[in-house]
């Protein structure tokens, strides 16, 4: 049964749009989709190889601007930008890795949170290239209804947590894990920590890239603040995680439905929207000091099945 | 070098100057909680941004100019500090976890939450404190008639800076003369053996937030007649703590000084040459620079002369 | 031609000298006891021949190749594997998942490795803990893991760091008989211990180093009768 969960869920999330939603609900359910897509790429490099991403945003926004540009710049479909994007952040990915994976800890934290922000103002400064702070208007919209967009991010979802699944389950997966839990111990037991960890950030970077490009398409629009932010894109990302579960499969998942829900729920009461940081900054603090390893992961520790959680 | 090229270069080295002088400050204090916790305070410029507002609220509602604000804010945002040390990160490093980067993560929930209070309570605008002495400064043509260029010396800025240089004296002077300051840096040294000697660690970190909080809540009034007021200033002023930190070394006090005065001149000299918009940018190549080609900050060139190879 | 050969190695610290050009060669098959006071450098050479520490000065070849200045991983595929004084469990993995970890730098696949760290586990004598996180392990146990651990990679020299220290007296029998076992399966054995009893037992061969210098090289029974040895180092622990 546990084995064809996921095939099952996947099943039941395809079959949603024939039941009639309205495009509100649809809008909802992709933006959970996409990110838990989000939070299972963060996951890999941060939850279990233990190199804790600040930012994100960095890999959302050059996905995203790869399928926008790929659109302004040379008048092709946003679309190609989902595969071309698998090149363009996985160089970025090795550029930054190159510079932040020599440090460890919470530095390689800040390290990845300033190329976020390093990111951000070269987008906004360089005007020909990038548009600057106007950003880029998708002019011609796919499609009208919802559908389809929502079956292509299901898809990348399906995608990425496969992918997850057979690289936590192979040897990519046990390095990861052991150079979370002790590089000095993991490098003198043979494994390449440089390598392994700039593989983490590479895979990890990439399937991020693919929700940014997602973005483009989907939303019409993007500017450097959006896809770039550091708050409401590499911290939401942090606390999807975090409040799902840190390293397990289903914690992204459990945290995007929680994160994008409770957003909606404050946004939509006019008194408590002003509000929305606080009750995230108080929700982060809560789950850090309560539940550090999420709601699935502390259900895990129950089981005692904390840390990798294999069947 | 035409007298003019010379004149806009002279200038932005003096304002480059001024500029470290408060970076400085604001580096110490993240600096020092990061060598007694170990962690790093995201909440740091946040914890500026109400000190900040602090000094507003006193400027609107009584009148007191900002910079004496600095008796106030200061021992408020001591308290502030102590508060979350104690309630906050405390109960986080008793906590298993499988990501150590929690307590920093817990840092920027903090965060957070304080910008958003401000925004409530104050809302987005921007605010100032009038001062009739923002405008006010010293021309070089005033003192040398003759003068073949022009340069001028900013009142507010350079009375932040003096102040700031007398604040980080006076830090100078606590840790190093007095039994409180040597306990801390017994235990940013070597946590372990100050246990053994009898130093009241819990005590030293709780007082240690505190101190960082209160150095930052000072930058902050001291920023104040130069800056306007907004609830998300405090991120840009984290960002720079950080990378002054990395730069002068972790942990290292003088390391924050030179690394301050070190961001302060090439800000300037960005926002003079390349542009405004590109002087954050700068900030972060020196930051990167310094990750490669200098991991040890500028502290491990004065200890490398130090102690020869 | 040395198994292992260390020329002149020393290493500083901020002008310190942990380890002064100190020399001494390791023979195929044999377990090599080192010993010395606490800060003698002991930790410090397993680090530089491990791969942690660069030499300052001298250079460290195994079976003629100059190997210092290598990585710690590649050291370890070359052949050489450590254990740590302060254990290093990854914590929050199974014992099983531990050794399977360190099995894949020989494993084609993950069942592959498994085999290997199945026969690592029954020759260790740590089979019945297999699925129990190793940080619920008791210390006994955990330094027995360090030796799987390394004992996966298939080495052909292995360096332990006082895999003896803190074990209650079966424990300590039974490491020492998997010690015994390691050698018969012809892996070369370099090993730091303070329990003098031990290493006068299962050594071939003792080096001595005293304030980073090697003061005496010899059999057990030479060792124990040097009388720089005695004054430096055996005094002070038989009058412990």
């Amino acid at each position: 049964m546990k084995r064809y969960l996921p095939y099952i869920i996947a099943g039941l999330l395809a079959l949603l749009p024939l039941a009639g939603l309205s495009s509100y609900v649809m809008h909802i359910l992709i933006l959970v989709i996409m990110w838990a897509v989000i939070g299972m790429a963060w996951n890999l490099l941060s939850g279990y190889c233990g190199q804790v991403s600040f930012g994100h945003a960095a890999f959302f926004g050059t996905g995203a601007y790869t399928a926008g540009m790929l659109y302004s710049k040379l008048g092709i479909s946003g679309w190609w930008g989902i595969p071309l994007s698998v090149i363009v952040v996985s160089v970025f990915a090795l550029v930054i890795g190159y510079i932040c994976l020599r440090l460890r800890g919470p530095f390689f934290a800040l390290a990845t949170l300033s190329m976020g922000v390093i990111l951000r103002i070269t987008a906004e400064n360089m005007v020909d290239f990038t548009g600057g702070d106007l950003g880029i208007m998708i002019r011609e919209r796919s499609w009208v209804e919802k559908t389809w967009y929502y079956y292509i991010i299901l898809a990348i979802a399906v995608g990425t947590f496969l992918a997850v699944k057979q690289v936590m389950e192979s040897k990519l997966g046990y390095y990861f894990v052991a150079i979370r839990e002790d590089q000095d111990a993991a490098e003198s037991l043979g494994i390449n920590t440089t390598l392994y960890k700039t593989i983490a950030l590479v895979l990890s970077a990439v399937l991020t890239g693919f929700a940014g490009a997602f973005y483009t398409n989907y939303m019409g629009y993007i500017d450097p603040k959006v896809v770039f932010a550091l708050h409401d894109i590499s911290i939401v990302t942090i606390m999807v995680v975090m409040v799902g579960g840190v390293a397990t499969y289903w914690g992204p998942g459990v945290g995007a439905i929680i994160m994008v829900l409770l957003a909606e729920v404050i946004r939509s009461i006019p008194t408590l929207g002003t509000a929305h940081q606080t009750f995230f900054g108080i929700l982060l603090i809560v789950i850090i000091i309560f539940l550090p390893n999420g709601i699935v992961g502390d259900f895990a520790k129950l089981k005692r099945m904390l840390g990798m959680a294999k069947t | 070098m035409s007298s003019v090229q010379l004149q806009v270069f002279l200038q932005t080295v003096i304002q480059g100057f001024l500029l470290g002088g408060l970076y400085a400050l604001l580096g110490i204090g993240m600096t020092i909680i990061m060598g007694v916790m170990k962690i790093i305070n995201l909440a740091h410029g946040e914890l500026m941004m109400v000190a900040m507002y602090i000094a507003f609220v006193l400027f609107s509602a009584f009148h007191m100019d900002p910079y004496l604000s600095v008796v106030i804010a200061a021992p408020a945002l001591f308290l502030l500090g102590v508060g979350i040390q104690k309630y906050l990160i405390n109960p986080v490093l008793k906590v298993d976890s499988i990501l150590p980067e929690n307590q920093v993560i817990l840092t920027v929930g903090i965060g957070m939450v304080l910008v958003n209070v401000a925004t409530i309570v104050f809302k987005s605008d921007y605010r100032q404190t009038p001062v009739d002495y923002s405008t006010k400064a010293w021309y070089l043509s005033d003192f040398w008639r003759t003068s073949p260029i022009e340069l001028s010396l900013s009142l507010p800025w350079t009375v932040s800076f003096v102040i700031a240089v007398l604040i980080t004296g006076g830090l100078w002077f606590f840790l190093t003369r007095t039994d409180l300051g040597k306990s801390i840096r017994a235990t940013a040294q070597d946590q372990d053996a100050a246990i053994l000697m009898g130093v009241n660690v819990q005590r030293v970190r709780m007082i240690t937030f505190g101190l960082g909080s209160a150095l930052v809540g000072a930058a902050g009034c001291l920023f104040i007649p130069i800056y306007y007021i907004y609830p998300d200033i405090g991120g840009q002023f984290t960002l720079i703590a950080f990378v002054i930190t990395i730069l002068g070394g972790l942990g290292s006090t003088v390391g924050a000084i030179i690394g301050g005065l070190i961001l302060g001149l090439f800000e300037s000299l960005t926002a003079t040459y390349i542009g405004m918009g590109w002087a954050p940018v700068g900030r972060f190549i020196i930051f990167v620079a310094a990750l490669i080609f200098l991991p040890g900050g500028v502290a491990s060139l004065i200890r490398t002369r130090k102690f020869g190879k | 031609m040395p198994f292992l050969e260390i020329k002149n190695v020393s290493r500083f610290f901020g002008g310190l000298a942990a380890i002064k050009s100190v020399s001494f060669e390791i023979n195929k098959g044999e377990i090599l006891g080192l010993i010395g006071p606490n800060g003698a450098g002991k930790t410090t050479l397993f680090n530089v021949v491990n791969g942690f520490y660069h030499p300052s000065r001298g250079e460290v070849s195994f079976r003629t190749e100059r190997i210092s200045g290598l990585k710690p991983h590649q050291i370890c595929r070359r052949g050489i594997a450590r254990t740590f004084q302060v254990v290093k469990p990854l914590q929050r993995m199974s014992v099983l998942d531990n050794v399977v970890a360190s099995a894949f730098l020989r494993a084609k696949d993950r069942a592959e490795a498994l085999g290997i760290a199945n026969d690592v586990l029954d020759f260790t004598g740590l089979a019945d803990d297999r699925d129990v996180l190793s940080k619920g392990l008791p210390l006994g146990k955990r330094k027995r893991l360090e030796i799987a651990r390394a004992l996966a990679t298939r080495p052909e020299l292995l360096l332990l760091d006082e895999s003896f220290a803190g074990l209650n007296p079966a424990e300590l029998d039974a490491s020492i008989g998997i010690v015994r076992k390691i050698r018969e399966q012809g892996i070369t054995i370099m090993i730091i211990e303070h329990h003098m009893k031990v290493i006068m037992a299962i050594s071939d061969r003792i080096v001595v180093l005293n304030y980073g210098e090697k003061i005496a090289e010899g059999a057990p029974l030479e060792i124990r009768n040097n009388p720089q040895v005695v004054e430096a180092y055996l005094g002070e622990a038989q009058s412990a």
